[in-house]
């Protein structure tokens, strides 16, 4: 068993969802249940394999690459087939374990329009193994592989079963997604050339770059290139502007996976990518990283206050939220990096959660329209706590997740890693902490107009809308009970990741 | 577990199973918390026994403990150390070599007792600051700003207890009070819409207060004072069907935010000031030793004092607490009077030396927080006369009482200013409780204007328990708000022959002032309340047991709670030995401990004055008399009058002037609901949603449009046989859309895909040969 894991595990969950993909396009289109639950099957088998990957793992060295293997791949550009899972790694690979199956069984009543519940989970389907790919990869090519993996099922998630306005959101998700992902790729290239085309191996090259064989300038351009591609898919100010149209307009379980994890790959790539890789560079650009952070903070905070939809504005809390994890990897402190990888998990799990309700809200009412909502407690009282207890957990209330996301990364900006201005990023502190104002400001605002008061005539008698129904409880409450889990034993996460994380916080200390 | 003596090794500190399971007190609200929540509706009396049995258990744990410590004070000698005689003879374990050769004994009483554990932890093992281990260094380290040491020293939070007198005094009070408003309440929100949720949130409130009191890290006192302030949110908003109850709920919550920007900052710099740490014991003993700099404690302090204005409804930040007077009036006396609001001021103490070294108290005239307080307490004063609503002038009383108790601290009169805390959380929910029992009788309404007068015929036991608050409020000797207040002017040091802390003339004045706007505005609301002629429709009748005994106990608790503090001259001048004087100091002040301040900071105890005490007490009488000679002049002319037709206000401009600005609140509502809340939500978010879709979309839809034209110009000549898998898969299920979606864009993603790496390779190369 040890060494099936060992030397199988990872993979056969990364491509467990894509044998389902096959048996799925044996089956004809019209045997919807068929395919639902191959699609479960496939989701859970992953999970279940993940699962005993997580129980087998050496919590003790989490520093540590384990269950790593590593196998030529194409071998002309020194490609290698290589993954691994170590603390880094590991809650986002659970988050994404966790979401996606939770997402299928949510659809089993709620296939958006226009139908086809085999094309549709395909799409998930390929998505997850597109995800935990990401996650796993240990060598360049193939992480910058399974990254543009995610994009097309996305893509047409978006595209298809979207909106009214898919077809704007779809394109400008993916134009824009791929520019970044443009520039990362020459930045790898770049890299892979600039070290003597040796390796595209993660620690590879972070050896070559420490043992000095790039020029600073070079490294610096290097840099520069991965953070306009990750920063495009965290999204940080100001290349978040696909994200509240994809959001919008993507379906519930689109937008629920675009919250939950696929922006994580963006914020992933720089605490596994760039910074390990140029640490230098890394300090030389942290200032600019904070600085966009905090604008993103009150930015998205304000965008929140303009929006008149609901999923619009959970849609730009986003852009707020990844705010703080940014200002987190910016102090490039081993507190922030930890700060930042909670953060990940919790507002993938709170935002997710915003995101569900938002779906079934819309379905119940078929608008989003903040002022003709309300009484959201009296018609769907479970709904309505839900949301309560979610928009809570968002905007940072302790013994929720959301703070442990949150108050750390305002006090790593504090005292940030050797070579980076303490006064500037007290400044950061500061406008960081009051941005935990505005968040209180518009999710509490949202929470008054959707949920207290009493519903408005126009839905007052509709037999329509009913209290959370069981596919919905089934998708939520572990998400739910995370949340609250988390709050309270935050060392779940910071036992996993306390260990990677000082160590790229080592690498930065050791250069100043 | 680590006890304090580790790090000063020469005080003495208590040890008893009540100490080590205080945790207890909070853990059983808690407990009752989830059990309401799960099984609350199925249970017979809905949840509220769950919720009583809690809360009267927590009381006598609550008790046991209080005992507990006290009769530790008192075998080590608490009331002998006044006196330098005693001090010498109380043996050698007690009296120890000051630490810095000075000549003299130091004694030691009331250092906390810590019992905690690793909550979690970040940094690498090696580095993490390990519980109770080489604390002296931690300290040492003093303003660690070097990145050299201080980077990657990670943090371990505890989680943990701390008794000590002030927070043994808060078990008391919170669980006391809290008792009786739970046993109130069956009675009061009988038949509530929302009785069983109503009941579970007062007993996470319990929890949640409770597990704020007994704090031993600054992480786990913020933990608990965003718990409280959202149980606070949620009973403001019980009634959240109208729609003024949820605007009520939401101020509250965002203007405690705005503080707890101050509180996070604060605590923050506290911690790498400290030398990484959140214990509050090594701060507090960091910033006595002097390892933190002034400068550093004066910001922290600053920070802090936002969080304290917001959550103890201090100027400027006062304004959600009377509105929160829209939830349930049993929650207003607990939480908006007795106890929630009160976490500021314990803030204060509870990080004293802080404070008192940022503000440089000893030897001050004037500070931030004494200003403040006295602001606060005048400008509450002032508010509460021209209120209709007996609630809001009971919540203006409170903001002026808070004001009051942060007064005391700024000028340096910590014991006073917990012994106000203390009496005020009796008498004041006692008043709240009676004000509830009077809305009761009157149909749910609280305008003693329209529905109230002559009550004291009506409901006698209502009345004459208001009457004692009343009296206890105002300060009438010897209610329990005498003493606490008499301590309070004398510790501000301006009267002559007191000799406090510093000569705080200016917030002695306004203490002055308060005293007898106090006394007057109460006599106003007794007088429209209670006397004259019922001017309402209902029939008012008393309440029952389940009210009146709680108010009954509670002016108990008025009377002589401030025998507790009395002055050494005063018990002796009636008769009584001096162990009757200043027990409240002996169990709630620590002494020679390093974790307070002591001597060697320039703290000392003000000496009491019999004529200031004469001149407050004559004020308030003065005062009060004078409204009361106004009413009855008034109900002469017309028994159903409140207000003169042609009173000051509508002769004088000057007078109606100042008397609109009372009505309007200083106009600080108009400030931040239209100006700050309505600019921020208005124009500034929409300018920013603006300039994100018009100039950042725009940059977007332009280069989307340019390539879009390039896309369907070489679309016309690429092969459209071949055709992605995954397109075609989702080809089988287009709709309309999805047909034209697979048509047009297979080729330009096919197209984008190859000119991103031509483009790629290109750029590469100038990346690397550019430079």
């Amino acid at each position: 068993m040890q060494d099936f894991l060992d030397n199988w595990g990872i993979t056969v969950m990364v491509f467990a969802p894509l044998v389902g993909v096959v048996a799925m396009m044996l089956l004809p289109e019209r045997e919807e249940e068929t395919h639902k639950l191959i699609a479960l099957v496939a989701s859970v088998a992953s999970a279940i394999v993940g699962l005993l990957l997580l129980v087998n793992f050496d919590y003790d060295r989490s520093g540590v690459m384990q269950f790593a293997r590593t196998d030529t791949w194409i071998s002309v550009v020194n490609a290698d087939y290589s993954i691994g899972l170590d603390g880094m790694s590991l809650p986002l690979v659970a988050l994404t374990l966790l979401v996606t199956p939770l997402v299928i069984i949510y659809s089993w009543n709620h296939i958006p329009s226009p139908g086809n519940a085999k094309a549709f989970l395909m799409l998930m389907l390929v998505l997850h193994t597109g995800m935990l790919g990401t996650f796993v990869a240990r060598d360049l090519v193939l992480f910058f592989v399974f990254f543009e993996v995610v994009l097309l099922p996305m893509y047409f998630m978006i595209g298809v079963w979207g909106g009214e306005q898919r077809l704007y959101a779809a394109i400008k998700f993916f134009l824009y997604t791929l520019f970044g992902s443009a520039l990362m790729l020459v930045s790898f290239l770049a890299l892979y050339w600039s070290t003597g085309s040796q390796t595209f191996s993660i620690t590879g090259l972070a050896e070559l770059v420490a043992d000095g064989d790039v020029a600073r300038n070079t490294q610096l351009l290097i840099f520069g290139g991965m953070f306009l591609g990750f920063g495009i898919k965290v999204p940080m100010f100001p290349f978040h502007t696909w994200l509240p149209d994809a959001h919008t307009q993507a379906p519930t379980q689109g937008s629920v996976i675009l919250a939950a994890v696929l922006l994580k790959l963006g914020t992933y790539g720089f605490i596994r990518i760039a910074i390990p890789i140029l640490p230098e560079a890394a300090v030389s650009w942290a200032p600019w990283i904070g600085l966009l952070a905090v604008i993103g903070i009150i930015y998205g905070a304000l965008g929140c206050l303009a929006q008149t939809d609901m999923k619009r504005l959970i849609a730009f809390s986003s852009v707020a939220h990844m705010g703080y994890v940014m200002l987190g990897i910016a102090t490039l402190t081993d507190f922030g990096i930890n700060a930042a990888i909670f953060g990940m998990v919790a507002h993938g799990l709170i935002t997710g959660m915003l995101f569900f309700i938002a779906g079934s809200v819309k379905e119940r009412y078929h608008t989003l329209e903040i002022a003709r909502l309300g009484g959201l407690l009296v018609q769907a009282p479970r709904m309505g706590w839900i949301l309560g207890i979610t928009t809570m957990a968002s905007l940072g209330l302790p013994g929720l997740a959301g703070f442990w996301g949150e108050f750390p990364a305002i006090l790593a900006a504090y005292q940030p890693a050797p070579g980076l201005s303490e006064e500037l990023f007290r400044v950061y502190m500061v406008i960081a902490a009051i941005g935990t104002v505005l968040a209180a400001a518009y999710l509490l605002w949202l929470l008054q107009r959707t949920a207290f008061g009493t519903p408005s005539e126009e839905f007052e008698d509709d037999p329509h809308i009913h209290d959370t129904v069981f596919t919905e409880w089934v998708a939520w409450t572990p998400m739910l009970i995370l949340i609250v889990v988390l709050g309270f034993v935050p060392s779940l996460i910071f036992d996993v990741t306390n260990e990677p994380a000082s160590m790229v916080g080592e690498v930065i200390a050791a250069l100043g | 577990m680590f006890a304090v003596e580790e790090f000063t090794g020469e005080v003495v500190v208590y040890s008893s199973w009540f100490y080590d399971n205080v945790w207890l007190i909070p853990a059983l609200p808690a407990a009752s918390f989830l059990i309401i929540l799960l099984f609350g509706k199925r249970l017979p009396y809905k949840g509220a026994e769950v919720g009583i049995t809690a809360v009267l258990a927590a009381f006598g744990l609550a008790l046991l403990t209080t005992f507990t410590w006290i009769a530790d004070i008192e075998t080590d000698g608490g009331a002998e150390s006044h006196s330098e005689e005693a001090m010498a003879a109380s043996g050698p374990e007690l009296a120890v070599e000051a630490e810095d050769g000075k000549e003299g004994l130091k004694f030691s009483r009331g250092a906390p007792v810590i019992n905690e554990v690793e909550w979690f932890g970040i940094g690498t093992d090696a580095n993490r600051v390990t519980l109770g281990a080489e604390e002296g260094a931690a300290a040492a380290d003093g303003d660690a700003d070097d990145h050299g040491e201080g980077f990657g020293g990670g943090f371990s939070i505890p989680i943990g207890t701390l008794v000590d007198g002030q927070s043994v005094m808060l078990l008391f009070v919170v669980t006391f009070i809290s008792s009786l408003v739970h046993i109130y309440s069956t009675d009061y929100v009988h038949g509530d819409r929302r009785f069983t949720h109503y009941y579970a949130f007062l007993s996470l409130f319990t929890a949640s207060m409770l597990f704020m009191v007994l704090s031993s890290s600054t992480i786990q006192l913020i933990v608990g004072w965003e718990l409280v302030g959202v149980c606070s949110f949620a009973l403001i908003g019980h009634w959240w069907e109208e729609k003024p109850n949820s605007d009520a709920a939401l101020k509250a919550f965002l203007t405690n935010r705005v503080g707890d920007i101050g509180l996070l900052v604060g605590m923050t710099i506290l911690y790498f000031a400290a030398g990484r740490t959140f214990s509050i014991p090594e701060i507090n003993e960091a910033a006595v030793a002097g390892d933190i700099g002034q400068g550093t404690l004066l910001i922290s302090s600053l920070c802090l004092m936002a969080a304290v204005m917001s959550k103890s409804g201090q100027f400027i930040l006062h304004t959600w607490l009377p509105d929160a007077m829209a939830g349930p009036t049993p929650v207003s006396a607990l939480i908006h009077a007795a106890t929630m609001v009160v976490a500021g001021v314990y803030l204060i103490g509870r990080l004293y030396p802080v404070f008192y070294e940022g503000f440089g108290i000893a030897g001050g005239s004037i500070n931030a927080m004494a200003f403040i307080g006295g602001l606060t307490t005048v400008g509450g004063g002032l508010l509460a006369f021209v209120q209709r609503d007996i609630k809001k002038v009971l919540a203006y009383s409170t903001v002026s009482q808070l004001g009051y108790m942060v007064l005391a601290l700024g000028v340096g009169a910590y014991t006073a200013g917990m012994f106000h805390l203390f009496t005020h959380a009796f008498f004041k929910a006692c008043l709240f409780l009676g004000a509830g029992s009077v809305s009761h009788a009157c149909h749910h309404s609280f305008d003693m204007k329209a529905d109230m007068g002559g009550l004291r015929t009506y409901m006698p036991k209502t009345f004459w328990t208001f009457i004692i608050g009343t009296a206890a409020l105002a300060g009438i000797p010897p209610l329990a708000g005498f003493w606490s207040k008499d301590e309070i002017l004398v510790g501000t040091g301006a009267f002559p022959g007191t000799d406090g802390n510093g000569t705080f003339t200016i917030p002695f004045i306004f203490g002055l002032i308060t005293a007898a706007l106090t006394a007057a505005y109460m006599t106003r609301c007794v007088w429209l309340t209670f006397f004259g002629e019922y001017r309402g429709h209902a029939h008012p009748h008393e309440s029952g047991p389940r009210i009146t005994v709680p108010l009954i106990i509670l002016a108990v608790m008025a009377v002589w709670v401030g025998f507790l503090n009395m002055p050494t001259a005063f018990v002796e001048s009636v008769g009584l030995g001096s162990g009757w004087a200043h027990k409240f100091e002996d169990w709630v002040e620590p002494e020679g401990v390093a974790t307070f301040v002591g001597g060697a900071n320039g703290f000392t105890h003000a000496k009491p004055s019999l004529l200031l005490a004469i001149v407050a007490t004559g004020l308030g009488l003065a005062a009060g008399l004078i409204v009361w000679r106004y009413y009855t002049a008034l109900y002469a002319k017309d028994p159903k009058a409140t207000e003169y037709s042609d009173g000051l206000a509508s002769r004088n401009s000057l007078a109606a002037a100042g008397h609109r600005v009372l009505e309007q609140k200083y106009y600080l509502d108009h400030l931040y609901t239209d100006v700050v809340a309505g600019g921020t939500k208005g124009p500034l978010a929409r300018a920013a949603y603006w300039f994100n879709q018009n100039v950042l979309d725009g940059v977007v839809n332009a280069a989307g449009y340019v390539s879009t034209l390039v896309g369907r110009f070489v679309y016309r000549y690429i092969d459209q046989g071949v055709v992605d898998r995954a397109v075609n898969v989702s080809g089988q299920s287009a709709s309309e859309s999805g047909r034209f979606l697979r048509r047009i864009q297979t080729g330009q993603v096919r197209e984008y895909a190859s000119l991103m790496f031509g483009a790629a390779a290109v750029l590469a190369a100038v990346f690397i040969f550019a430079f």
